[in-house]
């Protein structure tokens, strides 16, 4: 974890997950927000100090488990409700853009 | 400034009030929905409460209201009350944005569990209102469309995220409103505009058609005036729904009895615990002050007051600030610019990947594109055990602590926010110190319990408003209600 002189986080590693949040920041982004996640992650950092080796970890509060229903048809959306907010559509399904490489 | 709280006559009763003259047919829903279109025509341009207004929509829900009323089948005891929906909640009569450009527009086929309550109860819907995009924010000023203003003040914030609904019911636009509370969103607002809100029990409000900021957090509830009213809206939204896999089944306190009994003001045998982490340095003089006025007054009317240790609480935020982010960085995926929303870049140039970048860049505001960057960072392999991982575990300790608590009192109070409402622009470069305003209401989102927002009065170092926070126990949302609803009476009219 972060030291006092080391910053809890660089410019190269805040564009590395701009990469995989899939968001195409510019320049004058990448130089505010890895300032800004330095000194977020550095406060949020103090949580190392809990001793906490044998307690057991909360995914969520409610004390649920395999909440399923029965496996039978419901109503569901139709086909044009599905698609009505799609970007685009063709043949009764989401047009996207190219998904494979050119070769 | 304009007075944008001075009520008039419809307007300025409470929704309990409403509820009995429209139900007595002294005043048909059609005219107080009128007269609070009137309202929002006449003021939210000042504002900015509501991103959306549906007259023609509400005013048809209303006349259904009156015809179901006039022959006897009332759907509900605030049948005719119309209400402001926060905008994060699907309707499929009106755009559903979050606050955010990805969804400009966008209309959503099916409604949400609560707002098909809402409809079930024959309740009007005014329109939806302003929130920091999507839910994130203490301020609203994250909102890509639109500031809203404090009616107390408006060079100051409402609150955040859900500030268009506080300062519509603070600037009597609506008679109620529905909030959503992640870390404070509905607690925070109510305690800036001096309004009561209430984050339900986890898994009592439905998040079917709530459109997810942080799954383990996120829960719906209500808003109001007074706790009466508020605890009336509370009795129609909450309910097990089995199209919410996180919704528990179990029966609901009965919260209107509570805020009933409680108006009564009798505390005696009542214990009440206050939060040792949650006061000290930090503190505006004025909330302090506040704060100690209303432990008097709670004492006065019979409770007992004990200080309470809860040592993880002081590591609460960052906690939060892991486990929130990696939730938004996970759920926020799904606007991939191909199934509905904002899509940017598709001119047969860029691959669907770039498109997505593109998309989600233009789209996202900074405070989303933080958060989701921070929760990519905290589930990364290399941070995954000393972030979101020791967060898990932080947050277990924090709800053991609350546990610990309530084997001695049945409810805990805190000053709701640190300090009064900030100006306008005052934080909005400095994310941390923003998220510091939420101190007080994040433990509870972490343990899955319940909390109140009842204003205290005004501070009297700045006259703005201040919220008294009351804790409890999961499905032990009556203590609110029944000690809120005591207080409140007690305490008096503010300003």
């Amino acid at each position: 974890m972060s030291t006092e002189s080391q910053p809890a986080i660089s410019r190269d590693e805040v564009a590395h997950l701009a990469r995989l949040s899939r968001l195409a920041l510019d320049d004058a982004e990448l130089d505010r927000y890895a300032s800004q996640l330095d000194a977020i992650l550095s406060h949020v950092a103090q949580i190392s100090e809990v001793a906490a080796d044998d307690v057991p970890p909360t995914a969520h509060p409610a004390e649920l488990s395999d909440v399923l229903r029965d496996d039978v048809v419901l109503p569901s959306l139709t086909a044009e409700q599905a698609l009505s907010g799609a970007p685009a559509v063709e043949q009764e399904r989401f047009a996207v853009p190219q998904i494979l490489g050119e070769e | 400034m304009s007075n944008t709280r001075t009520a008039g006559d419809i307007t300025g009763l409470t929704a309990a009030e409403l509820a009995g003259k429209i139900a007595a047919r002294e005043l048909s829903s059609v005219e107080v929905t009128q007269a609070h279109l009137d309202r929002i025509a006449e003021i939210d341009g000042e504002l900015g409460a509501f991103l959306h207004v549906g007259a023609e929509e509400s005013l048809a829900a209303a006349k259904a209201a009156d015809d179901a009323i006039a022959a006897g089948e009332a759907p509900s005891g605030l049948a005719g009350v119309p209400i402001a929906l926060k905008d994060v909640f699907t309707t499929v009569d009106a755009p559903t944005t979050c606050g955010s450009k990805m969804l400009e527009g966008w209309k959503s086929p099916y409604d949400a569990t609560v707002t098909a309550k809402l409809r079930a109860a024959g309740i009007p819907i005014l329109g939806k209102t302003n929130m920091d995009e999507f839910a994130m924010g203490s301020s609203t000023e994250n909102s890509a469309y639109q500031v809203t203003r404090n009616p107390w003040d408006v060079t100051r914030i409402p609150g955040g995220s859900g500030g268009g609904s506080a300062a519509a019911l603070a600037s009597f636009q609506a008679p109620l409103a529905i909030g959503t509370d992640t870390g404070g969103s509905i607690r925070q607002p109510a305690s800036v505009t001096a309004t009561v809100g209430v984050k339900p029990t986890y898994g009592t409000v439905s998040r079917y058609g709530l459109v997810a900021c942080a799954s383990s957090l996120d829960q719906g509830g209500p808003c109001g005036r007074t706790v009466l009213d508020t605890a009336l809206l509370h009795e129609v939204i909450a309910g097990h729904d089995p199209r919410d896999s996180t919704s528990i089944d179990r029966a609901i306190p009965d919260v209107v009895g509570a805020a009933r009994a409680g108006a009564t003001g009798d505390l005696t045998g009542v214990r009440i615990g206050v939060v040792k982490q949650l006061q000290g340095d930090g503190y505006q003089p004025g909330v302090v002050e506040s704060f100690q006025a209303a432990c008097k007054q709670l004492t006065d009317l019979g409770a007992t007051i004990v200080e309470v240790d809860c040592p993880h609480f002081s590591y609460a935020l960052g906690a939060y600030y892991l486990i929130l982010p990696s939730e938004v960085s996970s759920n926020l995926a799904r606007f991939d610019a191909m199934r509905y929303g904002l899509r940017v870049g598709d001119d047969g140039t860029h691959s669907a990947d770039e498109v997505m970048a593109l998309t989600r860049e233009a789209g996202f505001g900074a405070e989303v594109k933080r958060r989701i960057m921070i929760g990519t960072y905290a589930l990364s392999s290399g941070a995954y055990d000393a972030f979101y991982g020791q967060a898990q575990k932080v947050r277990t300790l924090i709800a053991r602590d609350f546990a610990k608590a309530y084997q001695d009192v049945d409810v805990l109070i805190s000053p709701t926010t640190p300090t009064t409402p900030f100006k306008l622009g005052e934080k909005v470069d400095d994310p941390l110190s923003m998220y510091l305003f939420d101190l007080c209401t994040l433990p509870v989102n972490l343990a899955g319990t319940s909390a109140m927002s009842v204003p205290s009065g005004l501070s009297s170092d700045d006259g703005l408003p201040v919220g008294l926070q009351l804790m409890a126990p999961a499905f032990g949302d009556d203590r609110l209600y029944r000690i809120g609803a005591a207080y409140e009476a007690a305490r008096g009219p503010i300003g």
